[in-house]
């Protein structure tokens, strides 16, 4: 697979990681208590398997799969720009409440996140084309 | 395909059936009033869904499809995905039965179930992540 869709992946897969470890926290205290504050982590375990782990996974084997032209995928700077965006985004989103950070930084963050959708977008729109097209 | 992706994907369809049965559950209020378990369903809903659906999916296709990992085990290492199966499939299936009964009549039993259910989820996660992670190879 192409150098970016594996770090498309190999991230998904730590936020896989991460997410299930978060899960397997709040389920356990869900059957028995650990502490309430446990509770908190919720967002985040949210943020890192819908955006870390489904999208991030989805953009990186898109970006391997698209149908191309002949070996070439296109203009992959806005690829890149989505895979740095999306992963500062779902950092912003995650430490604002752990850190107390400014509410500006959620912020920031969900705007990284859309702008990293529209950047891919961008890159990946011209590739959904028919397979017999050859260039 | 190989024969446990046909085993991830058909456990995948059946979730999706079961999670939208769920769902439909849930909306019909006379029977969450009068059976509480279906009215603590929602979470089983979601997870039904997301994990049993939309990972075990992705799980069943990435082992057919991801880059080989030798010529030898083109697939990594066959005990990890069944790990990877038995575990996701079992702590699901477990959290189906035990995080509804524990939120009608908390039972010490139910909530080690529970724990039971998140630990076998998790470590069935982390399998199919240490089975994935050396397939991902750039070309």
């Amino acid at each position: 697979m192409p150098r970016l869709s594996a770090w498309f992946v190999r991230a998904a897969l730590l936020y896989l990681a991460l997410g299930l470890t978060l899960g397997m926290l709040l389920l356990w205290n869900k059957g028995v208590l650990i502490s309430p504050s446990i509770w908190q982590l919720l967002p985040a375990h949210i943020e890192f398997l819908l955006l870390g782990w489904t999208v991030q996974l989805a953009l990186g084997v898109a970006f391997w799969i698209l149908p191309r032209w002949q070996t070439q995928r296109g203009d992959v700077r806005p690829a890149w720009v989505a895979f740095v965006l999306l992963n500062f985004g779902i950092w912003c989103v995650v430490l604002t409440p752990w850190l107390t950070l400014p509410y500006w930084v959620l912020s920031l963050g969900r705007s990284c996140e859309a702008v990293a959708a529209a950047a891919f977008a961008l890159h990946a729109w011209p590739r959904v084309k028919p397979w017999v097209e050859s260039n | 395909m190989p024969p446990i992706t046909r085993l991830f994907i058909k456990t995948a369809l059946a979730c999706l059936v079961l999670a939208l049965l769920a769902g439909v559950l849930i909306t019909i209020r006379p029977l969450t009033t009068a059976v509480p378990y279906v009215g603590a369903l929602a979470p089983v809903y979601f997870h039904l869904f997301m994990v049993g659906w939309v990972t075990q999916l992705i799980v069943g296709v990435a082992y057919w499809m991801f880059p080989k990992f030798s010529k030898q085990q083109p697939r990594g290492h066959d005990g990890l995905a069944w790990a990877t199966y038995w575990l996701l499939n079992i702590g699901l299936l477990l959290r189906v039965l035990a995080e509804p009964l524990q939120a009608v009549n908390p039972q010490p039993g139910w909530g080690w179930a529970i724990v039971a259910a998140a630990l076998l989820q998790w470590l069935g996660g982390l399998a199919f992540v240490a089975n994935t992670w050396p397939r991902v190879k750039v070309k």
